[in-house]
């Protein structure tokens, strides 16, 4: 930093702590019309104060700004969580820069100037600095909620004594198909079941890759020594599927839930009757 | 050199493996599993892989390889507590081991080769 500009920064130092009423009251001012009355007046006041204390104590000792990038990190994820926009948010920090100008223009004074340019650059960085926070907070919450979602989408249900069933809805791709599968194949291990239906009546469409995934999940299956079925499949899923080409092999498919679950009872062996009083009585065969 | 031991059980084979397969102990469990249908006169070898954690292609292969040997004698072969991580990397691998029966556990494959028949030639009363 050149001697002129060290100057500057000392000026405006000086100016910023002996002014300090006036600037921190029109900076309130400014920034109150900035967010449009929105904000509490009194709090915006308080955080204000806040970031101006910091500000000070940056300007004064030179160099560590941590502790006002904290405080501005704070504003700004408490500005998102309120519903501001991070424009609004960066539009706050800049209004100093107005603020602190009506002090310069009043003097004529070309060392306060200097440390007026000085200072706006300081204030652009911070300003910049809310944003990227007010982002990567933004990008946070998505990613979690992203994760979240994965989690409620895939459960695995148990519909008999050793039959599984896991309702798809939604669409299918690599990363939840891999969560889908490792769930499936644990349940498979944990109940000791030998059945499984894959009910893809949610799924709004199946293309290649979606088909692919489902047979890497039955064919894991089966190597565990578990058999799949795959249910819910509607006409036109039918029809793309054939249209696609996709061999499902040996693989059994079923139109309904309910189709999958009279096939996989009788595979495990367990008989369904009709009495005559419209009762449904189950029992299991004598293998 | 570590071996795998082959246990019996009835006519029936079992071969616990619990220990990292190297190519040799994998060329002796073959050699020894051979020996030992024959020498029992088992109908069915069960190969319990629920202490296998890591899986490449080799181990692939190996039980294929064992399951066809068996099929020469005339046993056939279940494979047993298969992970799911393992059967997803097989499943990755493109391994689909043709001609391998499998079963969730030691139980279950037990109960399937004695449904099978042949393992126990009593004949049961209705």
């Amino acid at each position: 930093m050149t001697a002129h500009g060290d100057a500057g920064q000392l000026r405006m130092d000086e100016l910023l702590r002996a002014k300090e009423e006036t600037v921190l009251k029109r900076w309130i001012d400014l920034a109150g019309a900035t967010v449009g009355g929105r904000a509490d007046r009194s709090v915006l006041a308080g955080r204000l104060r806040e970031v101006y204390q910091a500000l000070l104590q940056f300007i004064g000792e030179g160099g560590d700004a941590s502790d006002l990038r904290g405080l501005l990190a704070d504003l700004s994820r408490k500005q998102a969580r309120e519903g501001f926009t991070p424009a609004e948010t960066a539009a706050v920090v800049f209004s100093l820069k107005e603020a602190v100008y009506g002090l310069i223009e009043s003097e004529d004074d070309v060392t306060a100037l200097r440390g007026y340019i000085w200072l706006a650059r300081q204030i652009d960085d911070l300003g910049l600095f809310t944003f990227e926070t007010f982002v990567s907070a933004r990008e946070k919450i998505i990613t979690d909620q992203a994760e979240q979602l994965l989690e409620l989408s895939t459960p695995v249900v148990k519909l008999w004594d050793g039959i599984l069933a896991v309702p798809l809805v939604g669409t299918l791709d690599s990363a939840r198909t891999q969560v889908v599968m490792e769930k499936l194949l644990q349940g498979l291990v944990e109940t000791g079941s030998e059945h499984a239906v894959i009910d893809i009546t949610g799924v709004p469409a199946v293309d290649t890759q979606v088909a692919q995934h489902l047979l890497k999940a039955v064919v894991a299956a089966r190597l565990m020594g578990a058999e799949c079925v795959i249910s819910g499949i509607r006409p036109q899923i039918a029809h793309t599927i054939v249209t696609l080409g996709i061999e499902f092999g040996d693989i059994v498919t079923k139109a309904s839930l309910a189709d999958a679950l009279a096939y996989t009872l009788r595979k495990s062996g367990v008989q369904v009757t009709q009495r005559a009083d419209k009762h449904v009585v189950v029992g299991l065969e004598r293998v | 050199m570590e071996r795998v031991p082959v246990l019996k059980l009835g006519d029936l084979l079992i071969v616990s493996i619990q220990i990292d397969l190297q190519d040799q102990s994998v060329l002796m469990l073959q050699e020894d599993l051979a020996d030992a249908i024959v020498e029992s006169r088992a109908r069915g070898v069960i190969i319990d892989i629920t202490a296998v954690e890591i899986v490449d292609s080799f181990i692939g292969r190996m039980l294929s390889t064992i399951a066809s040997i068996s099929r020469m004698l005339d046993a056939e072969t279940i494979v047993v507590g298969m992970r799911p991580a393992v059967a997803i990397t097989l499943v990755e691998l493109g391994l689909s081991l043709g001609g391998v029966r499998t079963a969730l556990n030691l139980e279950k494959g037990v109960a399937m080769l004695k449904e099978r028949g042949g393992a126990d030639p009593v004949a049961v009363p209705e």
